[in-house]
């Protein structure tokens, strides 16, 4: 399991998930969104299109990082859920929370 | 298949793999191992790690393996106090929806045909059918 951290042309951070996100990785995957934002960066991507899993904790961070990133004045969005994924979100009702498109190219054409 | 996990959340992703890659062939369909007992034992063990045993590298957490008939059944447990599964709110409602924790048994018994918990609550089992 790993992150993947790029920025794009227009300042969009978008950050990959591989293999799962989890309890035991999740703190990883806040520092850098964390450090991102410290830096100045404000439009945040989390592509989940490489992603098997995803437990409540990982779940958590995403539900953590989004006020943090509101509260700053920035916007994140979530992208590449597969099926399972996207019922995750829907029966936790956090498909309600988060802006989630198909790809991360759809939420980089979204901002 | 028995197996002890230190308490340490960093070791949750590599128990769950080792239960994983060790099932039978044909136990589950590929798509339930791959997300619902992966997600599902993750969220036991890291349960049972965080508050069961307080994350103390010294203690351990016990996963245990049954085989039957179509059926799997995971047992996760740990030496601390255990806790009252009934007591939990529901992580659903509005005014839940933007905590951070309080999601975990919700999945679990949203992922898994079965969960039951033993009477000092400090152990689970997940039953998952074939299919």
């Amino acid at each position: 399991m790993r992150f993947t951290l790029k920025k794009d042309k227009s300042g969009v951070v978008i950050v990959g998930v591989e293999g799962q996100l989890i309890v035991g990785n999740r703190q990883e995957l806040k520092q850098k969104v964390l450090d991102a934002l410290e830096e100045g960066s404000r439009k945040f991507i989390i592509d989940f299109s490489k992603t098997g899993y995803i437990d409540s904790s990982g779940l958590g961070v995403l539900v953590s990082l989004s006020k943090k990133i509101r509260e700053q004045g920035g916007e994140l969005r979530l992208a590449g859920l597969n099926a399972d994924l996207q019922t995750l979100f829907e029966l936790t009702k956090l498909d309600t929370l988060f802006a989630i498109t198909k790809t991360a190219e759809e939420a980089l054409a979204a901002f | 298949m028995k197996l002890d996990v230190p308490s340490d959340l960093g070791m949750v992703g590599d128990a769950v793999e080792l239960v994983a890659s060790h099932l039978p062939p044909g136990t589950l369909s590929p798509r339930r191992i791959s997300f619902n007992l992966r997600t599902a034992l993750a969220e036991a063990l890291g349960n049972a790690i965080r508050y069961g045993t307080g994350e103390d590298p010294a203690r351990v957490v016990s996963i245990s393996v049954e085989l039957g008939h179509g059926v799997v059944r995971i047992h996760v447990v740990d030496d601390g106090n255990g806790f009252d599964p009934s007591r939990l709110p529901d992580p659903t409602h509005p005014d839940n929806l933007e905590r951070e924790y309080g999601r975990g048994l919700f999945v679990i018994r949203h992922l898994v045909d079965d969960v039951a918990f033993n009477e000092k609550g400090n152990g689970i089992c997940l039953t998952l059918r074939a299919g």
